[in-house]
Parts: structure tokens; sequence; C-alpha cells
């Protein structure tokens, strides 16, 4: 029975990795729109953006690691900010189906920019930390897994905190609760919208980067920004919290169902979940209920 | 010419026809596309072809997203099951005239099952779930293999319909072509009579819609069974002139395509789903042609044609919706009206 067990604790773990990032990609969604009310269907492009742009940075341009990560940030930064002020922004207040498409519009966009500039070849991301794993206790656990759910959990923080506290963070806020009246208490509506696409675009980029230095690098890991859709709407589409939790349920619970049922059904299961809380609790476990019967 | 709109009664304001110009009109065009196909070479009738086909899937989808305002980004997975049902059962010995609506019928079935959830959920949500459920059919057709052949793709029969079999370009014209002819007026007759009036009410606003005595369980699941039904037609035909199919060509692109089809068309008009279809078929194929034009100062540009390819597809969606919201039928509308109206633009 200790061999079922370490088995199940063994996939849990690698299941919080792999969540932890999902939980990154589902706190860029949920930022953008919490502010903004835009759902991002090319929160996964974003992401894969991001991760490419560093690797230029690194290996492309052979900056040292540090720099390149502050440049990364301030390019993908920049990338949100111009995609909201040139697409989005015209959409303010547009129909919600017309505003999907637009980001449907963007993703297709963006996989085709990624191509364009880096091509199909899978690329090795350098790796910040050793492969070897280490043990503890009976289970073995990869350092770039432990570094993963770290630096995961660091951000998460330094976002709680900004938005408990920065008047920028709170002003978000109370532009996702109600625009009118933060527009009238001084809040630059516009600038909060440019920035939540900015932040968003970093976070994407630092799970981007996470993801593919525990993978690989292709145009292909953008489908993770896909396979968070259920994460966040598990986790309640307007809630951090939610989003956080939410990530880290569905990796684990898709690394789980992968080990016992098999790779097939591991790339379902989320989906399945997905269909069965938009069944049950369409709100996720965390979200802001919009009452209104129909 | 006529010029501007005078009517007398409800029945003429929603006759198919409007006039006996718009009558000539169409059969003129009829007449031209049957002619230009008799005459022209087989890519160009291999792309009208497929313009038939996507007709009949963006037909199918407008009716759903465009006139019931229900988002689907999942229509590809309709596509998927309308187009291996038909290529399993022709393959078992039914006759293709009953394996075409036998897969429409299929896929209607599971249409409804995803429309289940339409019911409690709306934009978002509902988007969400449809796009869950094209990546499952998609996943589903990658991994059941005894039944599709998983990832290689299965062969599909021609069509035969009594002893005469429908295998090359000219002669699957005049399969497709009929039968798009159909779809196109089966809807225009949908929408112009009681439950395209409900759809469009609960468009605008569901609570109102049902205020008024509209059931919006019934209407919002017949949307769903009725577009999902175009789609496994449109699947079905796609399998049988390609005589391949794999799931590769049922990808969530195919759903981003359809919808496009339906956004530069024209959301909530028959016509539209025409233009929008013949110009998302004809463009990339138009597309083509560009390498050649640039082989010798952009070398780059043929070797990454397929990514530029995917970023002027981007660009093309996201510049409709945000420019002309009302698509090619809006761009269509405008050109008319000014004609008819001209010299006295007001």
């Amino acid at each position: 029975m200790t061999g079922t067990l370490e088995n199940i604790l063994q996939l849990t773990i690698s299941g919080l990795a792999v969540g932890s990032i999902y939980s990154l990609v589902a706190l860029g969604f949920v930022i953008i729109y919490k502010a903004t009310d835009v759902f991002n269907f090319a929160q996964g492009e974003l992401m894969t953006l991001g991760a490419y742009v560093c690797y230029f940075f690194i290996i492309q341009l052979n900056i040292p690691i540090f720099w390149a990560f502050l440049l990364t940030f301030a390019t993908t930064a920049l990338i949100g900010l111009i995609t909201e002020e040139l697409f989005l922004r015209p959409m303010m207040g547009e129909p919600i189906f017309s505003v999907i498409m637009v980001t449907i519009g963007l993703s297709v966009f963006l996989k085709g920019v990624i191509g364009l500039f880096w091509g199909y070849m899978i690329k090795k991301f350098p790796s910040f930390v050793s492969e070897a794993p280490v043990s503890i206790g009976n289970v073995a656990v990869s350092p770039a897994h432990i570094v993963t759910i770290t630096v995961s959990a660091l951000l998460i923080i330094i976002f709680a905190c900004f938005f408990k506290f920065s008047t920028l963070g709170i002003g978000t806020r109370a532009v996702a609760n109600d625009q009118d009246a933060s527009l009238l208490m001084g809040i630059s509506v516009r600038r909060i919208f440019g920035l939540s696409w900015a932040i968003s675009a970093v976070v994407a980029a630092i799970g981007g980067i996470l993801l593919s230095s525990i993978t690989y690098l292709h145009p292909s890991s953008s489908f993770v920004g896909i396979k968070v859709f259920p994460a966040v709407v598990l986790g309640g589409l307007d809630s951090i919290f939610g989003a956080i939790v939410g990530g880290l349920i569905i990796g684990v619970v898709e690394n789980i169902a992968g080990g016992y049922l098999g790779g097939d059904i591991k790339e379902i299961t989320s989906f399945v979940i997905l269909i069965a809380i938009l069944m049950i609790k369409p709100y996720g476990l965390f979200g802001k209920e919009e009452i209104e019967r129909v | 010419m006529r010029s501007g709109d005078f009517k007398t009664s409800y029945r003429e304001d929603i006759a198919i026809f409007q006039t006996a110009f718009v009558k000539v009109c169409v059969l003129l065009f009829v007449i031209g596309l049957v002619g230009a196909v008799l005459v022209s070479d087989i890519y160009v009738i291999y792309i009208i072809n497929l313009c038939a086909i996507a007709t009949i899937g963006a037909l199918g989808l407008n009716l759903l997203t465009g006139f019931t305002g229900q988002i689907s980004v999942g229509h590809a997975g309709f596509l998927a099951i309308g187009a291996y049902s038909s290529a399993k059962l022709v393959e078992a010995g039914l006759p293709f005239l009953l394996a075409l609506p036998a897969a429409g019928f299929i896929a209607t079935l599971c249409g409804m099952l995803v429309g289940i959830p339409s019911l409690k959920l709306r934009g978002l949500y509902l988007a969400i779930t449809t796009f869950a459920f094209g990546f499952i059919v998609e996943h589903v057709a990658n991994s059941w293999v005894s039944l599709t052949n998983g990832a290689n793709g299965m062969a599909v029969m021609p069509a035969s319909v009594f002893g005469l079999t429908f295998d090359t370009d000219k002669s699957f014209f005049f399969l497709v072509f009929p039968i798009a002819v159909l779809a196109v007026a089966y809807a225009r007759n949908l929408v112009r009579s009681k439950p395209g009036r409900a759809w469009i009410a609960i468009r605008d606003r569901d609570i109102a819609a049902e205020t008024m005595g509209i059931g919006l369980r019934w209407y919002k699941l017949s949307a769903f069974a009725v577009s999902s039904f175009y789609g496994g037609v449109a699947g079905a035909l796609y399998g049988h002139y390609m005589q391949y199919i794999g799931p590769n060509h049922f990808e969530l692109y195919l759903s981003v395509q359809y919808l496009a089809m339906i956004i530069v068309g024209g959301m909530g008009t028959i016509l539209g789903s025409i233009f929008g279809a013949a110009f998302m078929t004809v463009l990339p194929e138009l597309l083509k042609y560009l390498p050649d034009l640039l082989r010798d100062s952009f070398p780059l540009v043929v070797e990454r044609f397929a990514d530029i390819n995917l970023i002027l597809y981007g660009l093309i969606i996201m510049l409709f919706v945000i420019i002309e919201p009302k698509g090619l039928y809006g761009i269509w509308r405008n050109v008319k009206t000014y004609w008819q109206m001209w010299p006295y633009t007001h």
C-alpha cells in the first residue's frame, strides 16, 4: 500500500508544479478579467510570446540572465500595453461576443508572430537549476519543480499585497468593482486598463519562462492557455485566490488522472471538469455570482 | 432598378425576393455559376465547392450565433461528428442519400446535448463550454483509434447517389450546389417565420423574449439543433469530397475560421453567411499567390508563409470586429443604398 501512497504523492508534487504554472497563467487571466471585463483567449499566446522574448534575450543576444529577465518583463509589459491600446480600447462597451472575437483574433495573430520569428523547432530553454532530482523521504522531487512552486508562491504573495495595499492595486480593484464610480473618484480608468494588460502580460511571461524551463520551448506551449480555462472557471472568473486554487487543483487532478488512467484521459480531464463545473456551479468556487434569472 | 422601399403589406416585407429584379439577379447568379463550373478548370471548381460547403457550415453557425446570440466556439466539433458519422455509415453500406441526413441528425443530438448548458449559461460561459466541447471532440477523434483510425485519419468513400458517383470536382459541384441552395432557402425561410423571429427576440433580450411568451428552453435548443445539423451536413460533405478525414481537419482553428466567416460576412444575415464563407475560403487561396510576387525581394516571406497567413487572418478578424462589425453584408448594403438613392443620398 505504501507504494500506492508514494505514487500518489509523487504525482501530486509534479502536479503541483504544473498546477502552479496554471495558477500563474490563470492569475494573468483574472487580472485582465477583473479590471476590464475581457476574457482573454490569447493568454496562452501571451505566455508563449513572453518565453520566446526571454529566450531571445538570453540565447540570441547573450545577455546575462538577470538583465535578460528585466528586459523581458519590460518588453512584455509594453506588448500588453500596446495590445490594449490598439485592439481592446476600441471595444469598450461593445457586446461580449465582439470582445471575445477580438481576443480570438489576437491569439491567431500572436501565433503567427511567434511562428514568423522563431519557427517551429523545439528549443531547449536554459535551465536555471540542476536537473538531478532530490529525494525527500521516498519521493523524488526535481529542483526545477521546487523553484517553480516557490516562484509562483512568491509572485502570488506579491500580487496579493499589490492589490491589497498599493494605490494602483486598490484603483484596479475599484475599477473592477464599478467603472463609473471609480472614474468619479479620480481614478484614470484608461490607465488601469493599460496597467492590467501590462501586468497580465508580465505574469504570463513568467509562467511561460517557468513552463519552458521545466519542459521545452515550442509554439504549441500556448496550449496551456487553453488548459487554464478550467482552472479559471473552477476558481471563479474574478477571484485571484480562486485562480490560484483552481490552477493547483486542475494541475494535481490532471496529473493523477494521467498517472492512473493514461495520457489520453489526462488531456481531457480538465475539460470534463470544466463542463461539470459549468453545469453545477457556473460561477466557480470563489466567483461573484451574477444574479439574473432567465 | 428599384429605388427606395415602398411596401403596403407585411407579406411584402417578409417576401424572400423583395422585387422581381432581385429574382432575376439570383437566377443570373445561379446560371453564371453553373456556366462557370462547366468551363473553368479543376482548381476554380475546387474552390467553388469548398465555398459551397463552407456556406452550409457558416449558415448553421450564423443561425445559432448571429440570430440566436448563443456564442459557439466549437462548431468544428459538429463538422467532425458529421464527417465521421457519414463516413462510417457509408462504409457500413448505407446509401449516401440516407447517410447524409443521418450524419446531420447525429450531430443534432450532440448539438442539443451541448445546448443544455445554454439554458443556464450565456455569453462568456457558453463560449467556454462550446470551446471545451470542440476540444473534447477533437481529442476523441484522435484517441478512439478503433473508430476513427486516430491521427492517421481515415479514407472516405466518394458520395454516390442512384449509381452516380460524385468523385470528381466537377461532378461534386452538382451534388453540393443543390444542397447548398436548399440549405440557404431553408435558413432564409426559418428566419422569416416564427422560429426565426423567436431566435432574434432571444438574442436581443432573453428575459423580454420570455415575457412575450417565447419558450427559451425550446427555442434555444432548437437553434442548437438546427445549427449542429447544418454543421454535421457540411462536415459530411467535406469528408466525401476530400475522400479523407483526420482529426487535424477539425481543430479549434476551424471553429475560429467559421466564426471569422460569420463576422466578416455579417452576423445575423443569411446573405452575410454566403459572403463570409466565400471570402474566407477564397482569401487563403489568393494569398497563395502572394509569395510568387515577393519571392525575389523577400525570401523570408515565402519560407514563413503560413505564419504570415495566420497574422493576416488574426488582423482581418480583429479589424472587421473593430471597424465594420456589420461585415461585408453591411458594406454591401451601404453601397447598394448609395446607388439606389443616388443622386439624393438622403
